[in-house]
């Protein structure tokens, strides 16, 4: 499979990763010649095999509904940029 | 069928609705951390929710049950596997950078919803899906120019998204459509329904077409919280595009905020590659698996629906539908007029607390549960007219007393201020002579054919006596006397 420049930038974007316009074309190669890697897991005939959903067999662990407790507030928010009033900020985003 | 005349012929609207509603549960789909509304912010978080590195979900199985619950009352089919997926995308309310959600495999599948629509008539709306999933943080934007501040509280809280096939038709079906699933999560006490603390929350999808033909380009409008605020988005929106269509314009598939100062929609500025979601199944997290023993158990304890109360009460009870209707639409009404209708007349009953009671609470502005007067109080107090104790007219007044003193005997009301009914009858023919006998003209213009005047002098002798006489009593005896 082969990605164009300008779907490589809009994953970029969409990742909110920066990428200059002069690396796409490089980029673009890479990512493509990782996908035709793995779709060489096409050519495997897996009609009759369940999808493994994880290494080990194991089941999803369930909890009870119990209340364990939230963190301290001054944890949750220790690494924000800014914060007011016990809020986190950020600069004005609205619809 | 609903249709909307335009200028160049008919229309026809076609709604989906996208509810979110808030589980009851004690603590979060994935963490420990507790659900309670209105705390201070941020203190309600924990390192899950804040997605701080490092830190695994763990389901809440009983978030799960609470799905598979309203599933079963939406009587839809219960997918024994499910699994969860990250839908992603960036907004500083979700500290992820992804929801998880559930996409391709949902929890339980289709089901529907019957409508109770004006004039007794019923409607049968399809539900495409309902999945788990995790509610965001708030933003609040009016608290300092140019900042928006993050509360992290209600991120993490589990969430059912139940999808409505594009089965409705007008703004009033998708009201119907709102209220009776809002009645039905109430009944299985899976969501509170409280829209205006935003358990429940509305996204309106909306497109017209000509009669017949194929569906129109759709938009959705986002996160409307009120029934009201919804059919105003509907028709707002409906007009909206038939003027374009008409005016030789495109309708542009795109999401609508409503404004409710302005009772309009406009688009969101966000970019359309932002709905570029994403979706892929999420690592930390195995497929859910349910067993269909556990999933029995669970219908198997469903409570009587809103839909079977009604059948039940018109078939058992003799109630009309639109009694029966109003009496099941919130499970508390339900439950009151329940016990007050426990071995006593359903209609009379019905009346009572659909009549004073309701009257009452409206006035005070308060719920069911509020009510000063029980519904065991109020049951004594019917029996008291039943067994001829006291008139309709004087249990009205009984009936303020209680509501107002906040007494629960009715029967020590009555005694206490003498309002038992005058049955015997030589008292009541004491009064009725006194009333013939002070206006004779009256009596002429019965005695000269005016029926009308019996009425007049019904009231007289209730008057004279406080209301008390049996009125059946007072009947019999004045048209005894008058034909004399």
């Amino acid at each position: 499979m082969s990605l164009d420049k300008a779907t490589v930038a809009k994953i970029a974007r969409l990742a909110r990763i920066k990428v200059p316009d002069d690396d796409l074309a490089a980029l673009a190669g890479e990512l493509s010649n990782i996908l035709d890697w793995i779709e060489q897991l096409n050519e495997v005939d897996t009609r009759d095999v369940p999808p493994m959903t994880h290494v080990a067999a194991m089941k999803l662990k369930w909890r009870q509904d119990e209340v364990t407790g939230a963190a301290p507030r001054d944890d949750v928010i220790a690494n924000a940029p800014e914060e007011r009033d016990g809020f986190f900020t950020v600069p004005k985003v609205l619809e | 069928m609903t249709l909307i005349e335009g200028r160049t012929g008919e229309w026809e609207c076609v709604i989906g609705l996208e509810i979110h509603a808030q589980v009851i549960s004690k603590a979060k789909l994935f963490s420990g951390a507790p659900t309670d509304f209105g705390a201070e912010p941020n203190t309600q978080v924990s390192f899950v929710d804040a997605a701080m590195p490092g830190m695994l979900p763990v389901i809440n199985g009983f978030c799960v049950e609470q799905a598979v619950r309203t599933g079963l009352g939406l009587e839809a089919e219960i997918n024994l596997t499910s699994v969860f997926d990250r839908k992603n995308y960036f907004y500083p309310d979700l500290p992820q950078g992804y929801q998880i959600s559930q996409f391709p495999l949902p929890i339980v599948g289709k089901g529907s919803i019957t409508l109770d629509l004006e004039g007794g008539e019923t409607r049968t709306i399809g539900i495409e899906r309902l999945h788990l999933e995790q509610d965001a943080g708030k933003s609040l934007h009016d608290r300092e120019p140019g900042a928006t501040y993050i509360d992290l509280n209600r991120s993490g809280v589990a969430l059912m998204e139940i999808v409505s096939e594009p089965d409705m038709r007008s703004a009033e079906e998708a009201g119907a459509y709102i209220r009776k699933l809002r009645s039905i999560l109430r009944y299985l006490g899976t969501c509170d329904g409280n829209m205006e603390e935003g358990s429940l929350r509305a996204d309106v999808n909306v497109s017209v077409r000509r009669p017949g033909e194929d569906l129109g380009t759709r938009c959705e409008i986002k996160n409307v919280n009120s029934v009201r605020f919804v059919q105003q988005a509907i028709e707002y929106e409906a007009a909206r595009q038939i003027d374009i269509i008409e005016d030789g314009g495109v309708i542009a598939q795109e999401t609508r905020l409503f404004d409710p100062s302005r009772g309009e929609t406009r688009p969101m500025r966000t970019k359309e590659e932002s709905h570029d979601y994403r979706y892929f199944p999420d690592p930390d997290l195995l497929p859910l698996e349910l067993d269909a023993e556990w999933v029995a158990d669970i219908k198997a304890s469903l409570p009587e629906l809103p839909e079977a109360k009604k059948a039940r009460f018109m078939a058992d009870l003799d109630l009309d539908a639109y009694d029966a209707g109003v009496l099941v639409a919130e499970r508390e009404t339900a439950e009151y007029f329940e016990a007050v209708a426990e071995g006593r007349d359903a209609k009379a009953c019905a009346n009572w607390v659909m009549g004073d009671l309701f009257a009452a609470l409206n006035k005070a502005g308060l719920g069911i549960n509020e009510a000063p007067v029980s519904a065991a109080s109020l049951g004594a107090l019917i029996d008291l007219i039943d067994d001829g104790t006291i008139s309709r007219r004087i249990a009205k007044e009984v009936f303020e007393t209680m509501w107002r003193t906040g007494s629960k005997d009715a029967a020590a009301i009555v005694a206490e201020k003498g309002l038992e009914q005058i049955s015997d009858s030589g008292a009541i023919e004491a009064e009725i002579d006194k009333v013939i006998a002070a206006n004779p003209g009256q009596v002429a213009a019965f005695k000269g054919g005016n029926e009308k005047v019996i009425g007049w002098f019904v009231g007289q002798i209730m008057k004279a006596t406080e209301g008390k006489a049996n009125p059946r009593t007072v009947n019999e005896i004045l048209r005894r006397k008058l034909a004399d």
